[in-house]
C-alpha cells in the first residue's frame, strides 16, 4: 500500500483558557491519499479549521498540538518548529483561505506576490519566476495574464482574486492543499467555477486536498471521501457516496436532512434541535447525545467509540434501511 | 494627479490666509510695541506719530492686508527691535533651527520605526516590555525638563557636552551657516536634538507598534506565512509597508511640530534659531517678526501635509484613481 500524502493520527489541539483547558480538536485521525479530495464538514466551531491550521503549523498561540501525530509523505511533521516548518509551508502544503478580499496584500502587485512565493521555494532566477507567475495565472484562468500580472488585488473581482489565491497556493506545486472554506465568501454563481478549477488543478497534478467546508453541496460535488466533525471529534468518515446516501451517524443524518437539495423538493428543511455544546461545557458521554433523537443510556455515560472499528463514532450506528 | 495637487495647493493657501488673520487679530493682546520702542521720556505726540507711521492705528484687517501685500512681494517689514528687514533676520536664524529639526526628525523617525517594529514583533519579550515601559517616560516628561536633566547630567556632572549654543559654525554660500562640519558644532547638536526628538520618537514608536500589531492580525499576513515566506519578508515587506500608511501622516505632522516646538528646546539650550527669535520678539511685541515667523511655520506645516498626501499615493496603489486598466 502506498504512503498517504497526509496522515493524521489521534490529533488533539488544546487551548488553555481561564475556565480550564479546552480541546477544539480531540483525537482525530484520517488519511488523504495522492490526488484524493477529502471533504471535512461540520458546524462552525467543530474544529475543522483548527485541524487544518495544526497541519500547516499556523495555530495561533496559546492553541497547540497536545497529542497525536501528523505525517506528510511518510515524514512526521508535527514536532517541526520555526524554520523547518516554514520550508514546508507553501512548498509541500499550500493553503487557501476563506476570504479572497482579505487574503492578498493590498500594496503589492499580484505578480510580486507570486514571484516572491516562487523564489522562496524554487531555485529559479527572478526572470524565470516572473515567467512562472504568468503561467500560474494563466492556469487558473485569469484572462490576459501577462498584462494583469502588474495589477493590484483591488483591481480584481472577488472570484478573480480567489483564482489568484489558488495560483499562489499551488505555484510551488505542493503535495497537499488545505482549502479552508474556499467558496464561502463568494457569489453562488462563482462558487461552482472556483470548485471546478480547484478540482481540475489538483486532479492534473495529483495534489491531495483537504477541503474544509460546511456546504454539503460542495462536498457531494467535489470530495472523494468525507470526514464529518462534531465538537472536535470525528463523527463519521467514509466514501462520499456511502456517507451521503446512507449516513450511519445520527449527526450526519441530521446534517443531510437539513441541507437544501433542489431535487428532493422538501417543503420544510429539517432542523437538528439545540446547538453544539460549548467547548468549556462538554456533556458526559457522547458529545452529540443531548441533540440525538436516538440517544440511550449508554450514550449519556460512555464517550462515543473510536472510529477504528467502524465508519461512524456512534454506539448505535444507523443502518442503511434506517437512513432511508 | 496634477489636478489633485493643484486642488491641495489651493486649499493650503486658504489655510495660510486664515492662520494669518487669526494671528493678526491676536497681536493686539500681546502688548503695545510703542511702549518698548520709545523710552520713558516720550510725549503723547511722539507716540501718536510713531503709531501712525507704523500703521498701528489702523484696524487689524487693514494691518493684515498691508502685511499680505508686502509678503507677496517678499517683504516682511522691518523688525521694531533690531531695525533690520525681517526676512534677513529669519534667513540668518533659519539654518540653526532647520539643522536642529532635521537631526531630531531623523533620530525620531529612525529609532521610532525601528523600536516600534521591534516591540511589535517581540511583543511578549522582556526587552520589548522594558522599551515600552521606558517610552512612557518619554511621552510624559515635558520637553524642558528632559533638556534640563540632560544638561545637568552631561554638561554639569560629566562635562562631556556643551550646555548651550551651536558651537563653531561654518559659512556655506551666501546665507547658510552649518554646525555639521565642526566637532564642537556636532557636539552642541547632540543634547538639543535628543531633547527635541525624544517625544516624537516615543510617539512614532508607540504608533508603529500598535499599527503593526493590527496589520500582523490581518488575513494577508496569515496567507503570507502559509505560503512559507520567511519572517523577515513577512514582517518587513508585507507588514511594515501596510503599517506605514497611517504612520506617514503622523510623521508628517510631527515634523511640523518639531520645527514649531523647537521654541522650547531653543530656549532651554539658548540655541540661536528662529524659535528663540520668536520668544524674544514676543517679549518686545515685535509684530513683523512674530507675523513672519507664524507664516513661516504655517507654510511648513501646510507644505509637509501636502507632501504627505502625495506620498500616500505612492505607498497605497488603491488611491491611484486615474490608473488605467482598472476594472
Amino acid at each position: 500500500m502506498t504512503t498517504p500524502v497526509l496522515s493524521i493520527r489521534n490529533l488533539s489541539v488544546e487551548i488553555p483558557t481561564r475556565g480550564g483547558v479546552v480541546k477544539p480538536v480531540d483525537g482525530v485521525s484520517y488519511d488523504i491519499a495522492k490526488g484524493e479530495i477529502l471533504g471535512v464538514v461540520g458546524e462552525s466551531g467543530a474544529g475543522k479549521s483548527m485541524a487544518g491550521n495544526a497541519v500547516i503549523g499556523l495555530l495561533n498561540p496559546p492553541a497547540h498540538i497536545s497529542a497525536g501525530e501528523i505525517w506528510l509523505n511518510g515524514t512526521r511533521i508535527d514536532p517541526l518548529q520555526g524554520e523547518a516548518m516554514r520550508r514546508l509551508r507553501g512548498k509541500e502544503i499550500g493553503m487557501i483561505f476563506q476570504d479572497p478580499l482579505t487574503s492578498l496584500n493590498p500594496l503589492l502587485t499580484i505578480g510580486d506576490q507570486l514571484a516572491e512565493t516562487i523564489l522562496t521555494h524554487l531555485p529559479v532566477s527572478r526572470s524565470e519566476a516572473e515567467k512562472r507567475a504568468v503561467a500560474a495565472l494563466e492556469e487558473v484562468g485569469i484572462p490576459g495574464a501577462a498584462e494583469r500580472i502588474d495589477s493590484y488585488p483591488h483591481e480584481f473581482s472577488g472570484g478573480m482574486r480567489q483564482r489568484v489565491v489558488i495560483a499562489l497556493a499551488l505555484c510551488a506545486e505542493p503535495s497537499l492543499v488545505i482549502a479552508d472554506e474556499p467558496t464561502t465568501a463568494l457569489d453562488v454563481s462563482v462558487q461552482a467555477q472556483i470548485i471546478a478549477l480547484l478540482k481540475r488543478l489538483c486532479r492534473e497534478r495529483g495534489t491531495a486536498v483537504m477541503l474544509i467546508t460546511h456546504d454539503m453541496g460542495v462536498i457531494a460535488e467535489t470530495a472523494d471521501r468525507v470526514a464529518v466533525m462534531y465538537a472536535g471529534r470525528l463523527a463519521e468518515l467514509g466514501d462520499v457516496r456511502d456517507v451521503l446516501t446512507a449516513p450511519q451517524h445520527p449527526y450526519t443524518h441530521g446534517l443531510m436532512a437539513s441541507t437544501p437539495l433542489a431535487s428532493l423538493g422538501q417543503r420544510r428543511l429539517h432542523q437538528i434541535p439545540g446547538s453544539m455544546p460549548r467547548l468549556t461545557q462538554m456533556p458526559d458521554g457522547c458529545a452529540f447525545h443531548p441533540r440525538c433523537p436516538q440517544a440511550q443510556d449508554k450514550c449519556r455515560q460512555a464517550p462515543s467509540p473510536d472510529l477504528a472499528d467502524g465508519r461512524a463514532s456512534c454506539w448505535f450506528p444507523m443502518m442503511a434501511e434506517a437512513a432511508e | 494627479m496634477l489636478a489633485f495637487i493643484i486642488r491641495r495647493i489651493g486649499q493650503s493657501i486658504l489655510v495660510l490666509l486664515i492662520v494669518g488673520l487669526v494671528a493678526f487679530s491676536m497681536f493686539r493682546f500681546v502688548g503695545d510695541p510703542i511702549d518698548n520702542m520709545l523710552g520713558q521720556e516720550r510725549t503723547i505726540e511722539d507716540v501718536e506719530r510713531l503709531r501712525t507711521q507704523l500703521g498701528l492705528d489702523q484696524p487689524f484687517p487693514v494691518q493684515y492686508y498691508r502685511f499680505l501685500e508686502g509678503a507677496a512681494q517678499g517683504n516682511f517689514g522691518v523688525s521694531y527691535r533690531q531695525g533690520r528687514p525681517v526676512s534677513e533676520i529669519l534667513l540668518e536664524r533659519a539654518p540653526a533651527t532647520l539643522e536642529l529639526a532635521a537631526v531630531s526628525g531623523m533620530l525620531a523617525i529612525v529609532f521610532g520605526i525601528a523600536l516600534g517594529v521591534f516591540t511589535a514583533i517581540r511583543r511578549n519579550g522582556a526587552t520589548a516590555n522594558i522599551i515600552m515601559a521606558t517610552s512612557l517616560i518619554g511621552v510624559s516628561l515635558p520637553t524642558f525638563l528632559i533638556g534640563i536633566l540632560l544638561i545637568y547630567l552631561f554638561s554639569v556632572e560629566l562635562g562631556w557636552l556643551p550646555s548651550f549654543g551651536r558651537g563653531e559654525t561654518v559659512q556655506i554660500g551666501e546665507s547658510w551657516t552649518t554646525g555639521f562640519l565642526t566637532i564642537s558644532g556636532l557636539k552642541a547638536l547632540i543634547l538639543p536634538s535628543i531633547t527635541l526628538g525624544l517625544y516624537q520618537m516615543t510617539l512614532i514608536m508607540r504608533l508603529v507598534r500598535s499599527e503593526m500589531l493590527e496589520v500582523l492580525r490581518q488575513d494577508y499576513i496569515r496567507f503570507a506565512r502559509a505560503r512559507g515566506l520567511t519572517d523577515r519578508v513577512v514582517n518587513f515587506r508585507h507588514a511594515l509597508k501596510n503599517t506605514m500608511v497611517p504612520v506617514v501622516t503622523v510623521i508628517g505632522l510631527q515634523l511640523g511640530a518639531i520645527i514649531a516646538f523647537a521654541i522650547i528646546t531653543e530656549t532651554v539650550f539658548q540655541w540661536p534659531g528662529v524659535g528663540l527669535l520668536f520668544i524674544n520678539a514676543i517679549q518686545f511685541v515685535d509684530i513683523p517678526v512674530m507675523a513672519a515667523y507664524l507664516m513661516l511655520i504655517s507654510v511648513m506645516f501646510v507644505g509637509i501635509n501636502l507632501i504627505v498626501d502625495i506620498l500616500y499615493v505612492f505607498i497605497d496603489p488603491r488611491l491611484r484613481v486615474d490608473r488605467t486598466g482598472a476594472h
